[in-house]
Parts: structure tokens; sequence; C-alpha cells
């Protein structure tokens, strides 16, 4: 379980993220949703550390993370498996190298069991026969699913994915979500998706925070999504026509 | 003032390489893989810049020595001390900037500006350690090698195109190499390699390391990466000079 509390930051004296509350479940697929420049990726930073908040605490598990020390902080990031925005897979590391990496520097295990956690990991995330690949030799989507067996790769109690689908074609996007949603079950992860697109809202949103301006002004699932009374989010669920058609449909 | 901001995370930057660092077999590893991509990158370049400077300076010399009163053999003598003590630590180090810290300066801030960096730090690993650490470590290692590679070279070049051009015969060359000879010299020409490839490699690395943008401002990166590692290696090199002046 992830709890934040009261998380602010400002860029340049603009308030991007203001006092934001919450938590995030283990073994569900939490989701962080809201319109392009809503401060969802900045929020999700800010857990992570990438990005360090003005204000507030994060708690991994009821350990602080914010006022951890040097060693408490790497430990709780070794427990992290993150999925970025572009896959930010190693251009120099062939698939195989990319994934086996985490193990290659955090643990002491064999070149024979890794591999072996490697292909299980690649299997698990639908790629074979890809291993000697470079990241620039294969698609979009499969840059995603390589950077989902990564981050799955350390057996992580965290798992943080930023617009997991963007850029990608519906068919895949759904797939990818599925994956998420079925890893973040198998490994009952702490998952956080940070997205805006309604498909994965409504197929995996297990947990859902909705941000608007920076503020966090709607929390619920995807059953309930359908018929809050939050203007701002019935207008960013209601933008898309299909969630329209489903809402007409009602 | 920008300036003194700049330099102090210059400073802040070289002492994060040495906090949360991994197991020294990584690093071992990832520095010899350095040490190999380095010497593949610039060594055809270094041989054949130092070989021409050397042919360069030896016909320079000769074409300014008009009086018959001076011996033949000071040409290769001066030419010895240029290259030993000038030619092939600053002038090489000049073209490793170019070479070498830029392409550590593009591929740092691409691994920035792709996240790939982000990546690193999420899973617990201290970034500017594991990428920036290996590569100053394998700049000081391979750059003394490439100095002493581009002296070689260039006094080779003088001495094939004295030869080749009558300007003066190989016995006289190889007495003028000799002639006044203090070993000296090639410690200090050591003592500048191992200077400016700290310079270099670490100005780059900082300057790769802390892109933000996209593609332009990698580029940008890259361009204030050469520039600042030039202009910090010829004041380093006034300042070591000043001290074998004082030697």
């Amino acid at each position: 379980m992830i709890k934040i509390k009261n998380i602010s930051k400002s860029f340049d004296g603009k308030e991007v993220i203001k006092d934001i509350s919450g938590e995030f479940d283990q073994g569900k697929t939490n989701l962080i949703i809201g319109a392009s420049g809503t401060g969802k990726s900045v929020l999700l930073k800010c857990i992570v550390g990438l990005i360090v908040a003005d204000t507030g605490k994060v708690f991994y598990d009821f350990r602080n993370f914010t006022e951890a020390d040097k060693d408490m902080k790497t430990q709780i990031r070794r427990e992290i498996g993150m999925l970025f925005q572009g896959g930010a897979l190693f251009d120099s590391k062939t698939v195989e190298q990319n994934v086996m990496f985490p193990l290659d520097v955090l643990t002491e295990m064999k070149q024979e069991e890794k591999l072996d956690r490697v292909n299980f990991c690649l299997q698990r995330v639908g790629l074979e026969n890809i291993n000697k690949k470079m990241p620039s030799e294969i698609s979009g989507g499969m840059k995603k699913r390589v950077g989902i067996a990564r981050s799955i790769v350390n057996k992580p109690n965290y798992l943080f994915c930023d617009e997991p689908n963007s850029g990608l074609d519906p068919q895949t996007a759904i797939k990818i979500d599925d994956l998420i949603m079925e890893i973040t079950h198998e490994l009952n992860t702490t998952t956080i998706v940070v997205t805006h697109d309604m498909n994965s809202v409504m197929g995996i949103g297990e947990k859902i925070m909705f941000l608007f301006n920076g503020m966090n002004l709607w929390e619920g699932s995807s059953k309930d999504i359908m018929d809050s009374e939050v203007s701002e989010l019935q207008n960013f669920v209601f933008s898309n026509k299909v969630m329209l058609n489903l809402k007409s449909q009602k | 003032m920008q300036f003194m901001k700049e330099f102090g995370r210059y400073v802040t930057f070289l002492g994060l390489l040495f906090v949360r660092r991994e197991t020294l077999k990584t690093y071992y590893k990832l520095t010899v893989d350095e040490c190999i991509l380095i010497g593949i990158q610039s060594a055809t370049l270094v041989a054949v810049v130092a070989a021409f400077m050397g042919a360069v300076t030896t016909v320079q010399t000769a074409y300014n020595m008009v009086s018959p009163l001076i011996p033949k053999y000071i040409i290769s003598q001066v030419v010895r001390e240029m290259t030993i003590l000038e030619l092939a630590p600053t002038i090489i180090a000049i073209i490793y900037a170019g070479k070498v810290g830029s392409s550590m300066a593009g591929g740092l801030g691409s691994m920035r500006i792709t996240e790939q960096i982000d990546a690193l730090e999420v899973m617990g690993i201290n970034s500017a350690s594991y990428l920036a650490l290996p590569k100053i470590l394998a700049s000081i290692l391979m750059y003394p090698l490439l100095v002493i590679l581009a002296g070689f070279c260039s006094l080779l070049g003088g001495y094939v195109v004295g030869g080749l051009a009558g300007i003066i015969t190989p016995a006289d060359y190889t007495y003028g190499l000799r002639f006044f000879f203090d070993s000296y010299s090639i410690t200090f020409a050591l003592i500048k390699a191992f200077v400016f490839a700290f310079l270099i490699s670490s100005i780059s690395s900082f300057k790769g390391y802390f892109t933000t943008g996209g593609a332009l401002e990698v580029g940008i990166a890259t361009t204030s990466a050469v520039t600042t590692s030039i202009i910090a290696v010829l004041l380093s090199d006034y300042f070591l000079a000043q001290l074998l002046y004082l030697r």
C-alpha cells in the first residue's frame, strides 16, 4: 500500500500539483487519470522520488519515503518496478540485457538463474525469440512489453506505469492494460498507472484518482465513474464518443 | 554569478560520483568497456592528426631556421619539445574533447531525455556514479596512452617528412631527438594528460547528465560540453605551464 499526504509541487512559481492526498491499494491497479497537463506524471514522479515535492509525504507500506535516509530510499527503490512512457530501454543493450539489467546490478544470482528469470518474464509478457534484438529493432508495443518485463524481473512490491499505452494502437493498448492488471494480481503489487485513456480507465481501473488542475477532485472505481456528479470528471469522461454512446445507452 | 552556480553544480556532481556506489566488479566491467570504446573511437584519429602535426612542425621549423649557423638537428629538438610539451597533450586534448567528450555528452543527454537515467534511479542505482564514473576512469586510463601514441606518431611524422623532403637526415633527426633531453618533459606531459582527461570527461559527463528538454537541447549540451572542456583544458594548460616554469 502506498499513501501520499498533502503533496504539492511548483515549477517556476506555478503550482502544478496542489495538496494531494490519497491511498493506493495493494493487489489493485490504481489509476491516476486526468487531461494532459493536470500533473499526473509529476505526481507519479513525486511518489517515486524522481521529483522532490515541495511539501507532503509519501509512505510505502508505512515506511516514510520522503524523510528516509539514502540507504532506506535505495532499499525502497529496489522494490519498485517502473514502466516509462517511451519504455526507457537502454539503447546500447539487447532486449535480454535490458531485462537482465536489474538482476545484474542488484542481485548476486548466477547467470543461468538470471537467464531463466529473464526468459520467464519475456514469455510472461508474450515475447519470445527476441532476446538478442536491440531496442531499435522492435516495435513500440514490444518496447512497452520489454519495459514491463524489466520492471517485474526483480519481483517488485510496487509497480508504476506512466502512460503505458500512449502511442499504441487500441488492440495493443488493451493487451498492455490486461497484462498490467494480470501482473498486479499475480504478484500482488501496489500498482499505480497514470493514464488519460478511457479504455484503460474502464478496463483496469480498480481504484481511480481524478486530477484536475493539479487537484484531486474525485476518487472511486470504474463502476462509479459513470454516476459521478463532479462536472470536471463528467466533461473528461464524456469527451470520449464511445463513453458518450455508453451513457446514452444507459 | 551564473558561472559560480554552474561550478557549484559541477562540484556537487563530482561528489555524487562517490556516494551509493555499486560493486567494484560492476565498475571494473563498465570501465573496461569504456576503455575499449575510447580506444577504438580515438586511436586512428589521434595517430593521423599527430603524424601530420609532427610533419608540419618539422617543415615549418626548417622554413623558419634561416641561419646556416644553426645545426639541422635543432629542428628535431624543437619538434620533440613542442610535441611532448604541447602538441601531444594539449592539441590532442582538443581533438579528444571533440570526439570523445561530445560522444559522452550526447550519449548521456539522450539517456536523460529518453528517461533511461530516470529508469536507473528508480531501480535504486546512483545513475551519476554508474554512468559517469566509468567514463572518467576510462578517460584517465586511456588518454595518457593516447598522448604517448600521439607523441610517437608526431615524432615519426617529422622523421618521415624530414627525410623525404630532404629537410634533415635521419641521423640528424635522431640526434636532435636525443639532444639535451630532459625526461621530466615526459612526466610533465603525462601529468597534463591526466588533468586534461579528467576535465574533459567530467565536464562532458556533467553537461550531458543534466540535459533537459529534447533533441535540440542534447545538441546544445554537446556543443557546450566541447566548448567548456576546451576552455578548461587551455586554462589548466596555462597553470600547469606556470608550475613547470617554477620548477
